[in-house]
This record gives structure tokens, C-alpha cells and sequence, in this order.
């Protein structure tokens, strides 16, 4: 009974440690990214502490690095992640104070409220698909708790190395760093591109948000290709 | 970026977050909903993907960063571990501007 659950906090570990690389490198990228297309050292900084979501951060930095409006940005941002409604719906067995029984001494009811807010702000893709792969509690929570809390450190340390880097390196384009935030979206994209509509959906949605780049104000041609969603519907 | 959109931005990923754990006994999301929202986000990811790859300020961004997205895409369509991903765009993108091609 111990040596598998000791074997598997080990892979445990070693798992989220890789997560936590890629991360980490996403993480850079994207504090460099944001100094060096102009925005104040504190933009990527508080971003990452407050909203804590790589993908919906890309986006509205991206937004408003082409010229968009915040407004614009804000909206790109919050509909990535509305994806956390369901995920919170999944695991808010473990993100919560865990329900103890018998001896064990309840925390206060302070506690309990501070650890529910935290697991809620640890909620992403990462910390949600470890948790998923178990279905007792116990490792469950281990597994969400230990993603969740290296990856917020690792990202938020890495994206201040960003920021420090941005603001060191001059030459961003001949790194050729501005391709870095594509890519990175791209790589977020692509396990998302489940079945023939969706991917349909995506090419229109890109093609259109493309072509009306020189004539629509910046932000508005990625939320335009939205529109692409309308392939969802067409006959079987 | 004012601060206030930055907070607005958090202040709404939050709201996604905490509604589940809290009302998690009284909301349910539609199987179909769930699947619309996904479909969404993909298209806002791929399409701010490709205007980021392809366009800067209006106009065409010229050919060496697109090429580099384009390695990278297919690099992590072959599953290949993202730090390579991303890496690989900065190289191919570096190394062609290097050559010439802009």
C-alpha cells in the first residue's frame, strides 16, 4: 500500500516539475513580450499575480500590443476564460478545505474561506487535468494543490525574468521573439482543435479575423472571428 | 494597458472560478454550452494566432515570423515538448531575419 502511493507522488512531482518548465518558458516569454512591445514593467507583473491564466493573458496583452482597446482586450481575455466555470464544476470537491472527520480538528471558519479562494485562484488547465487523473480524494488533492501552487510560483517568477529580459534586450525582433507569442498560442490551440467543425470554425474564423485586420480598429478582428462558430451549425 | 482593465480582467476570471466550488450544487452547464464555449475559445486562440503571426500594425508582418509559427505549429502538432515549440519559433524566425528574409 505505501510503495505505489510513494511511486506515484514521485511521478507526481516529476510531472508537474515538466509542466512547470514549459510554463516557466511560456512565462518569460511572455513578461519579455509584453515590455518590449511598450507596455510598463508592472502590466505583465500584476497581471500574472491577479489573473493567472496564460492563455487569456497572451490574449489581452496581444490585443492591446496590436492596438486594441482595453475594453476589447478585457472581453478577449474573460471569454478564454469562461472555460474555468466547468473546471471549477469538476474539482470543487478538491479546491476547497478538505472535509475532515472524526479526531482531526476543523479549521476555522476564516481558514476554510481563505482556502477556498486560493483553490479557486489555482484553478487552470494544468492544475485541473492532474487532478482529474485520480478519483480518490486524497491523491486528487495532492495532485491539484502541488500543480497549482508550483505553477503559480514558477509563472510568476518566470514572467518577472521576462520583464527583466525584455527590458535588457533591445534587439527582440532579431531573437525573433515576436514569433514566440504566436507560437505559444498556436500550441494552446491545437489539443483544443478536437473534431472537423471546431477546426473548420478555427480557419474561418482566422481567415476572416486576417483579412479585416487592415480595415477594422485592432481587438475587434480577433472578437469578429467569433462569427467563424457559425460553421458549428452547418448540415451534417 | 490601464490598471483597471488589468483588474477587470481578474476580476472576471475570478467570477469563473469561485462559481463553480460555490454553486456547484445549484448550476449545471449544458453539455452543448460546455462544447460552445470550448469551440469559442479555440477560434479566439487560432485567430489571434494567426493575426499575431501574420499582420503587425495593419499591414503584413513579412515572411520570417509566420515561418516560424508555422515550424513551431508543426512541431506541437507532432506533439513535440512545448519549451522545443516555442523555442524552435524564436531560432527559425532569428535565423531567417540572420539570412536576409524579412
Amino acid at each position: 500500500m505505501r510503495m505505489p502511493w510513494r511511486t506515484s507522488h514521485r511521478e507526481l512531482r516529476r510531472d508537474v516539475a515538466l509542466v512547470c518548465l514549459a510554463d516557466g518558458i511560456v512565462g518569460v516569454s511572455f513578461g519579455a513580450t509584453a515590455v518590449a512591445g511598450g507596455l510598463p514593467w508592472w502590466v505583465p507583473v500584476i497581471m500574472s499575480l491577479l489573473v493567472f491564466a496564460g492563455g487569456a493573458q497572451f490574449a489581452a496583452v496581444g490585443v492591446v500590443l496590436a492596438g486594441g482597446s482595453p475594453v476589447a482586450a478585457v472581453a478577449a481575455g474573460a471569454l478564454l476564460n469562461t472555460r474555468l466555470l466547468p473546471y471549477g464544476l469538476a474539482v470543487a470537491d478538491v479546491t476547497g478545505p478538505a472535509e475532515v472527520s472524526g479526531a482531526a480538528r476543523p479549521a476555522g471558519p476564516g481558514r476554510r474561506w481563505l482556502t477556498r479562494l486560493l483553490g479557486a485562484h489555482l484553478t487552470t488547465d494544468e492544475s485541473v487535468a492532474f487532478a482529474l487523473r485520480h478519483t480518490d480524494p486524497a491523491p486528487r488533492r495532492t495532485a491539484f494543490w502541488t500543480c497549482g501552487v508550483a505553477l503559480f510560483t514558477v509563472w510568476n517568477v518566470a514572467v518577472l525574468l521576462g520583464v527583466l529580459a525584455g527590458s535588457v534586450v533591445r534587439n527582440t525582433a532579431g531573437f525573433g521573439l515576436d514569433a514566440t507569442f504566436p507560437a505559444v498560442l498556436l500550441a494552446l490551440a491545437l489539443p483544443t482543435l478536437a473534431d472537423r467543425r471546431t477546426c473548420a470554425a478555427a480557419g474561418t474564423g482566422a481567415a476572416a479575423a486576417v483579412a479585416l485586420t487592415p480595415v477594422l480598429p485592432a481587438g475587434l478582428p480577433v472578437l469578429a472571428a467569433l462569427g467563424g462558430l457559425a460553421c458549428l451549425w452547418r448540415r451534417r | 494597458m490601464p490598471l483597471l482593465a488589468v483588474v477587470a480582467l481578474a476580476a472576471a476570471t475570478f467570477t469563473f472560478r469561485i462559481a463553480g466550488p460555490l454553486f456547484r450544487d445549484r448550476i449545471t452547464v449544458a453539455p452543448a454550452a460546455q462544447r460552445l464555449l470550448a469551440s469559442a475559445a479555440a477560434v479566439l486562440l487560432v485567430a489571434l494566432a494567426a493575426t499575431s503571426a501574420l499582420t503587425q500594425d495593419g499591414g503584413f508582418a513579412g515572411w520570417a515570423r509566420p515561418a516560424g509559427v508555422l515550424v513551431a505549429g508543426i512541431l506541437a502538432a507532432r506533439r513535440v515538448p512545448f519549451p522545443v515549440v516555442v523555442l524552435a519559433a524564436a531560432i527559425v524566425t532569428a535565423l531567417l531575419r540572420l539570412a536576409g528574409i524579412h
